[in-house]
């Protein structure tokens, strides 16, 4: 399941949703990613009072469900949630869950990380950054976030 | 054809959408971009950097040779940020 929305998320109540009356369930892994109140902007750690986060409504979500089907296509899970968040977010907020079920941990740990990892270079989000100070930075991709979904690249496909 | 921009680009370009007609030998991304940054200094400045550019065609993730027609949905935005 993928949800694209404004509001928080409360952690607990979904991931009880997600293996609520399922016995086939042997572990759940989830990730929460969260709003930092420091940030790097032009080669300084500057401090940050909030993130926006900006998206391409439509193709966020079928990007979201076109990389849950994926996890499900690669590991056996038996449930899996992306939950992405929009809009302004103050530091300590949650802005994305992504979580996966299985029988055994080993396909609930990858897939939960595949999940995220592909999101990151793939969902159209954005994020600008308020300073303290009062300026506003859009968020440079990150050379490692490429490298980290390089890792769950098969050698079968094209690199974007 | 309905362009769609995200992001710093949105400021750059200075506004988010808009209806364009290029003319027909417009084929391609590639010639999209051209034909679109000699429309004035903000275009040529959003879409200067190539390499780094995003495109999607109908919310799709297209190349520079992928072809664009009359219709088309095409957006340009940075490498995505989210998570």
């Amino acid at each position: 399941m993928i949800r694209v929305q404004r509001e928080d998320f409360d952690l607990g109540a979904e991931l009880a949703a997600l293996t609520q009356g399922r016995h086939d369930i042997g572990g759940l892994c989830s990730f929460v990613g969260l709003v930092r109140d420091m940030a790097p902007i032009d080669g300084e750690t500057t401090g940050i009072s909030a993130m926006t986060l900006e998206h391409y409504p439509g193709m966020t979500e079928k990007m979201l469900a076109r990389i849950e089907a994926e996890a499900q296509e690669r590991w056996p899970l038996s449930a899996s949630l992306i939950i992405h968040r929009y809009g302004r977010m103050e530091p300590g907020e949650q802005i994305v869950l992504v979580a996966a079920a299985s029988a055994h941990r080993e396909a609930a740990f990858e897939a939960c990380h595949f999940l995220i990892d592909w999101l990151k270079t793939k969902a159209p989000f954005w994020k600008i950054e308020s300073t303290d100070d009062g300026r506003e930075a859009w968020v440079a991709a990150r050379d490692s976030d490429d490298d980290a979904a390089a890792r769950w690249q098969r050698s079968d496909e094209a690199a974007e | 054809m309905k362009l769609v921009y995200f992001a710093w680009l949105k400021a750059k370009v200075g506004h988010a959408e808009e209806e364009v007609a290029p003319p027909a030998e417009v084929e391609t991304v590639a010639a999209l971009m051209d034909w679109l940054s000699a429309r004035g200094a903000g275009y040529a400045e959003a879409l200067a950097d190539r390499a780094t550019i995003r495109v999607a065609v109908n919310q799709e993730y297209a190349k520079p040779g992928d072809r664009v027609k009359p219709g088309d949905e095409v957006a340009f935005f940075p490498p995505v940020t989210g998570g």
